[in-house]
């Protein structure tokens, strides 16, 4: 049933839309909020980006020809830390503002003032990070992870950091509470859980574990931070303490946040594959069991993040027969995407060109996660180029590539138009070419023995940089296409139905594109035909 | 398609398959090196087991993946069937990954036994990270030694240093002291660190183990083939972080007994002048050393440090204040920043000899000198 009709006799164009600056700051609309969320994520993309491509302008040749190896360091540790909090976590809470409510047949997020705050503090948080380059001591240049005693040796930007990070937890945790606090309050009448579309199960997943796993960092960037200034010892050995326990405790919050940025990413390819396969999703229940049992288990595998800093033989088997587990729910993960195109009768405009690649290259990934996971293996493999080329394959061409395919698969909804195709797809290919280009290198530089993290090396290993340089500026400036099919498509392009796909299927498509700033004012009826996909 | 284009195709795919078959396969690195110990060859074996694993999964899954993108689509005039699950089949994916992975588990848990398998060793060696060199302390022989980035990879390492990486023979992977070992011998290696955490690796011998403030780690090695093995700090340390190389003979039993011997000669004159007044001339020529090995990569050849990092040595209140506070400072470090103690590294003449060097350097003309005595006296 259409919007149209179930609100004929309901005047809701009410839309009273705040104007000017104050429409922003002081919003409390999911949708505004949602494009703020997403808005900031890309700016802090190209930021992000941009050390991205100083690193690997230094790295194009042997030899240092541009930075010093103390603002290299800089370089790495604030990408990641950019990327990481900056793109992949807010854009995924800007698709789940977006999207949740109108999914799920309500009309805003449970908390609107929280949701203001929470994206507020974003940011803020981040203006006073980059702000360490100013500072005494440089950015931070012990890694994003932060490992005593190296990261104490920052100097005046060390308590930014600190902050920063209590920052963007809070913001972090408030979002997750409101979308928990959405999804179990304001669900349509006859929408039952198992209704729910996948994107809302896997934010669902990803709200509990940014709740269980932000105040574990909290805690320990807050142990760093009296260890430096108030005369504890927790992480120094001179004093009592021990500086291994912090790798403990940061990957007790650092797995689950993996696991934080790609379920969304999941959520998005299970309503894309099936959109233009023009097919039901193959095994729903499975992928909601498959995605809590991911999120369970990560609780479980830290240490393999750590396997070389000398544990006892039965603490090394646990992990890794844990770590090596967590393959069979994502393997049924991927047999399910791909059961849903199994004689489906599938087109490839870009966002379903995104979760393909998706598909393939996540599934690289994970492949590459196995072996890390082995852990005499990773003996070898660990810190090495290996490690970067894996986890950029799970976050670039995983999580990324998934939020790109969201991003192209909304944008009809959200601005009324259609995006160029054209130039979609040639955004796409760009960027499926030269990020392979970028990363598949650098599994063999891992392999021939290039440690991670260092702004120099010996020049056996030139040629392999040099290839995935040029890889990285391509990607780089292939993005640049992507803002200008966005502001093309927000200005002008095809007007989008209702509808916009024709296998679409959810709340989100009995709207207009695009919504009316209130939708769902009057919960709308859900059958069989509106549940999910 | 012209006939024309295909060969072109073909002829691309071609030499490039060439090139990566050639002997440069080696040269360029494509896979792990298969290593010279027991253990490096049990994990490679490993390695490409799971590896191969991984591809014969990726070709079927890809496989069928792409059947269906080839033949399901829309463009066919295909019609979609509407199935969304099967209960048999899904079963069946989710056993056989649970059976692949415990064939791979198997041998995986018998090599990480024999890896933990550190006893009967007929030599120990303790390896302690510094920022950024690594200090080698053969046990039972009692002597040691530092072992520093190649003073010519150094040079050439250096900003803009104008020196091409090429020139230089195993830029970046050349010390001035290599650790010596015999072959066919089990050797434990014990591995700490004295600032912050390292890591200890010579793909060689198919493993890295972190070394870590207030922690001793356990690893071993019988290597089988006499040779130069090369290898890095693998863990984030710091500035100089890629500086900081691994150079690892092994030798044949006798070369090396005749070099352990030298060593255990040169560790008792080590310490020699330590008793006797030194003249200026000969604690700056001292000095000079000394601060090129350890002082430089900070505080920079031109005593200016690197503004918002490290501090400058020129005019700097300590440099330049009261002899006391600098000894102290070199001595003892300074908490929470790179400014390691090197009371703990340095003999009393090094120590006295440095300190000389930077009162009396770079437009520093204090004019005192500091006498090996002076240090003894503050231990």
């Amino acid at each position: 049933m259409s919007y149209a009709e179930t609100h004929e006799h309901h005047h809701d164009d009410h839309d009273h839309k705040p104007t000017g600056l104050g429409r922003w700051l002081f919003s409390t609309n999911h949708k505004d909020i949602g494009t703020m969320y997403l808005v900031f994520a890309l700016i802090m993309f190209f930021i992000g980006g941009a050390m991205a491509m100083v690193v690997r302008a230094e790295l194009f040749q042997p030899g240092m020809q541009y930075v010093d190896p103390q603002f290299f360091n800089a370089m790495t540790t604030m990408h990641a830390l950019v990327m990481i909090f900056g793109v992949i976590m807010p854009a995924g809470v800007g698709l789940a503002n977006w999207m949740v409510p109108m999914m799920i047949g309500a009309p805003d997020m449970a908390l609107p003032r929280m949701n203001n705050m929470s994206f507020w503090i974003l940011p803020f948080a981040f203006t006073m990070l980059l702000a360490t380059f100013f500072m005494e001591g440089g950015a931070p240049a012990g890694g994003w992870t932060m490992y005593p005693p190296l990261i104490t040796q920052l100097g005046d930007g060390f308590p930014f950091l600190i902050f920063t990070v209590h920052f963007l937890g809070v913001s972090s945790i408030m979002g997750a509470i409101n979308i928990i606090a959405t999804i179990f309050n304001m669900r349509a009448p006859g929408m039952g859980f198992m209704q729910l579309p996948l994107f809302v199960w896997t934010w669902i997943i990803t709200a509990f574990l940014l709740i269980a796993s932000m105040p574990v960092l909290a805690g320990a960037v807050t142990m760093l931070l009296t260890d430096k200034y108030f005369g504890t010892s927790f992480f120094i050995a001179a004093g009592g303490g021990d500086p291994v326990m912090f790798q403990h405790i940061f990957w007790f919050f650092g797995h689950p946040e993996v696991y934080i940025l790609i379920l969304p990413a999941f959520g998005i390819v299970s309503q894309i594959i099936p959109t233009f396969s023009r097919k039901p999703l193959f095994g729903y229940e499975s992928m909601v069991y498959a995605t809590a049992a991911i999120a369970f288990l990560s609780f479980f595998v830290w240490a393999h993040h750590m396997f070389t800093v000398g544990m006892p033989l039965a603490g090394e088997l646990f992990f890794m027969y844990a770590t090596m587990s967590i393959a069979v729910p994502t393997g049924v993960k991927v047999f399910n995407w791909i059961a849903t195109m199994w004689r489906g009768a599938m087109t490839f405009e870009t966002p379903m060109l995104f979760a393909l690649s998706f598909v393939i290259l996540f599934s690289i990934g994970g492949f590459s996660g196995l072996m890390l996971g082995i852990t005499p293996a990773d003996f070898q493999y660990h810190d090495t180029y290996f490690v970067v080329a894996h986890f950029h394959y799970v976050l670039v061409t995983g999580a990324l590539f998934a939020l790109m395919a969201g991003a192209y698969f909304w944008l009809p909804k959200w601005t009324g138009h259609m995006y160029d195709e054209k130039l979609g797809q040639l955004h796409f290919w760009l960027s499926v070419i030269s990020v392979n280009v970028l990363f598949f290198p650098q599994h063999f530089l891992g392999l021939a023995g290039m440690p991670r993290r260092i702004p120099d090396y010996a020049v056996q290993f030139t040629e392999w940089n040099m290839i995935s340089s040029v890889g990285g500026f391509v990607f780089g400036i292939s993005q640049l296409l992507f803002v200008w099919v966005i502001v093309k498509c927000v200005r002008e392009g095809k007007k989008a139905d209702e509808q916009v796909w024709e296998g679409a299927r959810g709340l989100e498509w009995t709207l207009p594109s695009p919504p009316p700033f209130h939708t769902f004012t009057i919960p709308p009826k859900v059958d069989e035909a509106t549940a999910h996909s | 398609m012209s006939a024309g284009y295909l060969k072109t195709v073909w002829g691309a795919v071609i030499s490039l398959l060439a090139l990566a078959l050639q002997p440069a396969w080696a040269e360029y690195g494509l896979n792990m090196p298969e290593g010279v110990t027991p253990l490096s060859r049990n994990i490679y074996d490993l390695h490409m087991l799971i590896f191969y694993i991984c591809c014969v999964i990726a070709v079927v899954v890809f496989g069928v993946m792409f059947w269906s993108i080839f033949r399901h689509r829309k463009s066919r005039g295909v019609k979609a069937a509407q199935f969304h699950h099967h209960t048999t089949v899904e079963i069946i994916w989710t056993a056989i990954p649970m059976i692949i992975l415990i064939l791979m588990a198997i041998p995986a848990t018998k090599s990480l036994i024999l890896i933990e398998s550190t006893g009967d060793s007929d030599l120990t060696i303790k390896i302690t990270g510094y920022q950024w060199r690594w200090h080698y302390e053969y046990i039972e022989e009692d002597f040691g030694f530092f072992s520093s980035l190649a003073p010519e990879s150094n040079e050439a390492r250096q900003l803009n240093s104008g020196i091409d990486p090429n020139e230089i023979e195993n830029y970046l992977l050349e010390v001035d002291n290599p650790v010596v070992v015999p072959v066919n011998t089990k050797i434990r290696f014990m591995t700490t660190a004295a600032d912050v955490i390292h890591s200890w690796w010579v793909p060689a011998l198919g493993w890295k183990r972190d070394s870590i403030p207030g922690f001793i780690n356990e690893s071993w090695a019988i290597i089988e083939e006499e040779g130069t093995y090369r290898g890095q700090c693998a863990e984030l340390c710091g500035r100089d972080h890629a500086f900081m190389p691994i150079v690892l003979k092994a030798v044949s039993e006798d070369e090396y007994y005749d070099w352990a011997g030298d060593m255990m000669v040169a560790a008792l004159d080590a310490d020699v002048g330590a008793d006797r007044e030194w003249a200026m001339d000969e604690l700056m020529e001292r000095g000079e050393q000394v601060y090129s090995t350890f002082c430089v990569a900070c505080h920079q050849v031109n005593g200016m440090g690197i503004p918002g990092a490290f501090k400058p040595l020129v005019g700097s209140p300590i440099t330049t204040g009261p002899l006391d506070g600098h000894i102290d400072t070199v001595m003892n470090g300074v908490a929470g920043t790179a400014m390691a103690p090197f009371g703990m590294q340095l003999n009393d003449v090094d120590i006295a000899s440095v300190i000389t060097y930077e009162r009396n350097s770079w437009g520093n003309d204090l004019g005192d000198m500091v006498q090996p005595s002076m240090i003894a006296d503050r231990r």
